[in-house]
C-alpha cells in the first residue's frame, strides 16, 4: 500500500469526503448547459466554468492565462495594460450615478489594478431604436466629466442601432489602454501566507443602490452608487506600499469572489473577519430583509489589496489619507492551510467558509 | 423562506390602514399589517417582517428578559472565569 | 440593527456554550434536530457549532419548504410558466431548483417569463401592471407563508383582480416531525422547534411530542444566540428528566399563534387528503390547496398541469438528508456529482438545504481550521 492511500485510510471518513470533493473542485469543470442562463453573467462559479469551457479553450495563450482585470503587454520595450467591460446595467441612470460613469470608471479601474496610469479608452455604443436622443447625451456627458475626472480621453467609438425591443435602450463597452510605468508585477497568484487582505472602503453599495432602484422591491434607502475612478487612489498605494502583492477591482461577485480568486490562483487559505468587514447600515439593512450576503454584492469604487504583512500600515495610512479610502480596513489575512479555501470568522464567533457563488442573486447591476 | 428581521413601524399609511411603513437600519418598506389587526400597531412598535407581511408583534419586555436572560448568564461566566484567574494553586 | 444584533453577541455565547457544556453527563452522547431549514442556516452562517461540546450532535430535518417539493410539481410549474401570455413568479429560492428538463433559470434561458419577486404583493402589482397577461405565484412555505399566499388571494378578490392565481405548494409542519417520529432509523433526544411556523400555529401543536413520544420540545429563535440558548433549556430539560414544550423565542411566538393568520388559511385554502414529499413520500393532510370558492385564483384549476409523478433521480439521497438519517457528506454524489453548480436534487439547492448549507458553509475539518482562525 503507497503511504498515500494509508494517510487517506486513516482519515477519518467525513475527511475522506471532503478530500474526493477537493479533488472534484480542483478537476476542469465541464459546461453542462446548452443555452445561456442569467447565472453565467454573475462573475461566480457559471461564469468561472463558461471563460474556462469556451473562452480559454478557444483563445488559450499566456497572456490571458492570468485572468486579471487587465492583460498586461510588452510593447516597444515598455509595458501597457489593456482591459475591455461591457455595461448592461439596468436602469441606466440610478442614484450616484448612471450607466456612462460605470462604463469610464470600471475600465478606468481596471486599468489602475494593473498597476498602470489609465490613459485611453474607446467606447461602443449598442442603442434600441427609439431610444430618446437626450438620455444619450445624459449619458455621454456623464462619460466626459467621468473620463476628465480620471484624466483619461476616449480616442475611439463605434455606434450601432439595434431595433426596438433588443438591447434595453443602451449598452456601452469601453475598451482601455494604460502605461505600466512602475516595476510591478501585480498579480494575486503571488500572495502568500503573512499577507493582509485591505478593502478600501464600505462594500455592496452599487449592488444594493442598483436593486432598489429597480422599483420591484418598493424599497426606500439612503444609498447610491459608490461608482468613481481608483487610479489617484492605487498610485498613492503603490507610492507607500511596494509590498503590494495584488490589486483587484471589487465588481461582480462582491469581495467574496476576489477572496477566492486569491485563495484559489495562489493556493492558500484566506481568512476574514467579518466583524472588521465595514459595510453601512443601510446596506446591512437591505442585505438582512432580502436575504443577501453583503460580501457577494458588487461595488464600483472600491479594489481590494493583497498587501505584504510588513506594509499594512503604510497601506493603510496611504488609503486612508485619500477621499475615496477613508474606509479602508484590513479584512483579513492569508494563511497557508486550508489551500483554495476562504475562512470567514464570523460575529458570533464560529467559523465558515465563504466559497464563490453559482450565479448572483442581484442580476444586471453593472 | 424562514426568513423573518425585526423592523420598526414608521407610519401607518391614511389610505390604507392595513399597510405600514417599517424601517430596517435605515431601509425602508411598505409592509401589509392586516394580519396584526387586533393589535393596533404605532409608530415606534417593532414587527417580525417575512415576505412583506408583519407576522407578529415583538414584544420587547419578552426580548428584554431574554437579554436579561443571556446576560445573567453571561456574568455568571464572566464571575467564574474571574474567581479561576485569581485562584491558583501553586 | 436592533432585536438581531444583540442575539448574536460572542460573549453571551461563550457563557452558553460553557453552562451546556456542564450539563453534559460524562459518556453520554446526544442528539438533536432541528426542524426548520432556517435554523439549519443559522447553525452554518454564524458557525454556531464550534460553541457545542463534541457530544452534542445537530440532525437537520425536512422543514425546508423548497427541499420537500417533488420533481413532478417543479414540472408542473415550468408548464404553467410555458403557456402562452403566462408571467410565473417565485422566490429567489426556487429559481434552480431542478424539475425533469432543467429549474426556472433553464426554462428562461428556453424562452419562458419566470421572475423573482420578494413578496406574493409583487406579484400581485405584477398582474396589476400587466391586465393582458396571466399572472402566477409559486406558493411555497410552511404554515409562516401560508397566511400571506391567503392574504394576497383575499386582495386580489376585493381589488377584482382577475389575471392573478396561485399555484399552491404550501405544507403543513406538523406531519413532517410526525414522520420522523415514526421513523424507525432516529434515536433523537430532543427538537428545535420552528420559530416561525409557530408564530402562526403557536406551540400547542408540538404538545403531543412532548406527551406521547416523551422528547422535549423548544421552540428557537433564528439568531445564533436563540439556537444556543435553546440546546440550553433543552440539555435543562433532559438533565431534570422533564420533557416539555417550551418557548424560548417568546419575543415573537405568542403561545397561542397568530388568530387572524390561522383564519384567513382558513378562509381560503383547505388540507389535501395527501401530498407527496420528497423523500417522505405520500403524507396524508399534510398540504394546502385553494377551496373551491376562490378557484378563480386556484391556478391548478386555471391551468391543466400535467401532474405526472416524477421520481427522484436513482442517485438522489435527498430523502434519507432529510429525514435526518443520513449527513449530508454521508450521501454517496455529496460534492462530486452533486454540487451547487450541478445539483441533483434539492437540498443542494435551496439555500436552507442542509447539503447546499454543509457544502458551502460547513465543507472543513474544524481541527485544520483551528489553526488558520485563532487570532
Amino acid at each position: 500500500m503507497t503511504s498515500q492511500s494509508q494517510q487517506y485510510k486513516e482519515l477519518s471518513r467525513e475527511e475522506q469526503v471532503l478530500q474526493r470533493i477537493e479533488k472534484a473542485r480542483s478537476r476542469k469543470a465541464k459546461l453542462k448547459e446548452e443555452r445561456i442562463t442569467l447565472s453565467h453573467g454573475s462573475g461566480g462559479k457559471a461564469t468561472h466554468t463558461l471563460i474556462e469551457a469556451v473562452f480559454l479553450e478557444a483563445f488559450s495563450n499566456p497572456l490571458l492565462a492570468p485572468l486579471e482585470d487587465g492583460a498586461v503587454l510588452a510593447a516597444n520595450g515598455g509595458r501597457l495594460a489593456f482591459t475591455t467591460d461591457s455595461y448592461v446595467v439596468s436602469p441606466l441612470f440610478f442614484p450616484g450615478g448612471d450607466i456612462g460613469d460605470l462604463a469610464v470608471n470600471g475600465t478606468v479601474n481596471d486599468l489602475a489594478v494593473s498597476g498602470s496610469r489609465p490613459l485611453w479608452l474607446s467606447a461602443g455604443f449598442i442603442l434600441e431604436e427609439g431610444f430618446p436622443v437626450a438620455d444619450l447625451e445624459r449619458i455621454v456627458a456623464s462619460m466626459a466629466a467621468a473620463a476628465e475626472r480620471a484624466g483619461v480621453q476616449v480616442v475611439t467609438g463605434d455606434t450601432k442601432v439595434v431595433q426596438r425591443g433588443k438591447a434595453d435602450g443602451c449598452y456601452v463597452n469601453t475598451a482601455g489602454v494604460g502605461v505600466i510605468e512602475r516595476p510591478v508585477e501585480l498579480g494575486v497568484a503571488t500572495a502568500r501566507p503573512g499577507d493582509a487582505v485591505i478593502v478600501s472602503g464600505p462594500i455592496g453599495e452599487h449592488g444594493i443602490t442598483i436593486m432598489l432602484a429597480r422599483g420591484e422591491l418598493d424599497i426606500e434607502a439612503e444609498v447610491s452608487s459608490d461608482t468613481a475612478p481608483l487610479n489617484g487612489l492605487v498610485e498613492r498605494l503603490l507610492d507607500a506600499a511596494p509590498g503590494v502583492r495584488g490589486l483587484r477591482d471589487a465588481t461582480r461577485g462582491g469581495v467574496a469572489t476576489i477572496c477566492n480568486e486569491v485563495a484559489r490562483s495562489a493556493g492558500v487559505a484566506v481568512v476574514v473577519d467579518e466583524q472588521a468587514v465595514p459595510v453601512r447600515p443601510e446596506v446591512r439593512g437591505a442585505c438582512e430583509l432580502l436575504g443577501i450576503d453583503p460580501l457577494y454584492v458588487a461595488c464600483e469604487g472600491r479594489l481590494v489589496a493583497v498587501v505584504d504583512g510588513d506594509q499594512v500600515d503604510a497601506a493603510l495610512g496611504a488609503l486612508r489619507s485619500h477621499p475615496l479610502g477613508e474606509g479602508a480596513a484590513v479584512i483579513g489575512r492569508v494563511k497557508d492551510d486550508p489551500p483554495g479555501l476562504v475562512l470567514l470568522k464570523t460575529s458570533f464567533g464560529g467559523t465558515r467558509i465563504v466559497d464563490l457563488l453559482v450565479g448572483d442573486p442581484l442580476p444586471r447591476i453593472c | 423562506m424562514c426568513l423573518g428581521i425585526p423592523g420598526e413601524v414608521v407610519e401607518i399609511l391614511d389610505d390604507r390602514p392595513d399597510l405600514a411603513k417599517v424601517d430596517v437600519s435605515g431601509v425602508r418598506r411598505a409592509i401589509n399589517i392586516g394580519l396584526l389587526e387586533n393589535e393596533k400597531l404605532e409608530p415606534g412598535d417593532w414587527v417580525l417582517i417575512h415576505v412583506g407581511f408583519a407576522l407578529s408583534k415583538i414584544d420587547e419586555e419578552e426580548a428584554k428578559a431574554a437579554l436579561d436572560f443571556l446576560e445573567g448568564i453571561g456574568q455568571a461566566y464572566a464571575d467564574e472565569l474571574a474567581a479561576l484567574a485569581e485562584s491558583r494553586i501553586e | 440593527m436592533r432585536f438581531v444584533d444583540e442575539f448574536r453577541d460572542a460573549e453571551k455565547a461563550q457563557a452558553l456554550a460553557a453552562q451546556i457544556a456542564a450539563l453534559c453527563e460524562p459518556g453520554r452522547q446526544y442528539k438533536f434536530m432541528e426542524v426548520c431549514g432556517g435554523h439549519t442556516h443559522t447553525i452554518y452562517k454564524h458557525g454556531l457549532e464550534d460553541y457545542l461540546p463534541e457530544s452534542i450532535t445537530l440532525v437537520h430535518g425536512p422543514g425546508c419548504p423548497v427541499c420537500v417539493i417533488p420533481m413532478g410539481r417543479v414540472d408542473d410549474a415550468i408548464f404553467i410558466a410555458r403557456q402562452p401570455d403566462v408571467i410565473m413568479t417565485s422566490f429567489g429560492d426556487m429559481m434552480r431548483v431542478p424539475g425533469s428538463n432543467g429549474a426556472f433559470f433553464d426554462a428562461n434561458a428556453q424562452g419562458a417569463d419566470i421572475r423573482m419577486v420578494y413578496s406574493p404583493l409583487d406579484s400581485l402589482k405584477i398582474a396589476r401592471q400587466n391586465p393582458d397577461k396571466r399572472v402566477v405565484f409559486m406558493a411555497i412555505g410552511f404554515e409562516t407563508t401560508a397566511p400571506s399566499s391567503a392574504m394576497t388571494v383575499l386582495r386580489a378578490k376585493a381589488d377584482g383582480i382577475e389575471n392573478f392565481s396561485i399555484f399552491c405548494n404550501h405544507v403543513t409542519i406538523i406531519p413532517a416531525i410526525k414522520a420522523i417520529l415514526d421513523s424507525p432509523d432516529l434515536r433523537l433526544d430532543g427538537f428545535i422547534g420552528p420559530g416561525h411556523v409557530s408564530t402562526v400555529i403557536g406551540c400547542r401543536p408540538y404538545e403531543f411530542i412532548a406527551r406521547d413520544y416523551g422528547k422535549p420540545l423548544v421552540c428557537a429563535g433564528f439568531e445564533p444566540l436563540d439556537l444556543l440558548q435553546s440546546i440550553y433549556m433543552l440539555m435543562r430539560q433532559l438533565a431534570e428528566g422533564r420533557s416539555e414544550v417550551e418557548n424560548q423565542y417568546t419575543r415573537v411566538v405568542p403561545w397561542d399563534g397568530n388568530l387572524k393568520a390561522l383564519q384567513v388559511i382558513g378562509e381560503v385554502m383547505e388540507l389535501r387528503p395527501y401530498f407527496e414529499w420528497r423523500g417522505l413520500g405520500f403524507i396524508s393532510h399534510s398540504a394546502l390547496r385553494v377551496r373551491e370558492g376562490y378557484a378563480a385564483f386556484d391556478a391548478e384549476r386555471q391551468f391543466l398541469v400535467p401532474g405526472v409523478r416524477v421520481a427522484d433521480p436513482k442517485a438522489c439521497q435527498c430523502g434519507e438528508v432529510l429525514k435526518g438519517v443520513l449527513k449530508p457528506w454521508e450521501c454517496k454524489v455529496f460534492g462530486t456529482a452533486c454540487t451547487p453548480e450541478t445539483p441533483i436534487g434539492t437540498c443542494m439547492v435551496s439555500p436552507e438545504g442542509a447539503c447546499a448549507a454543509y457544502y458551502n458553509f460547513g465543507r472543513f475539518t474544524r481541527e485544520r481550521v483551528k489553526e488558520a482562525t485563532r487570532t
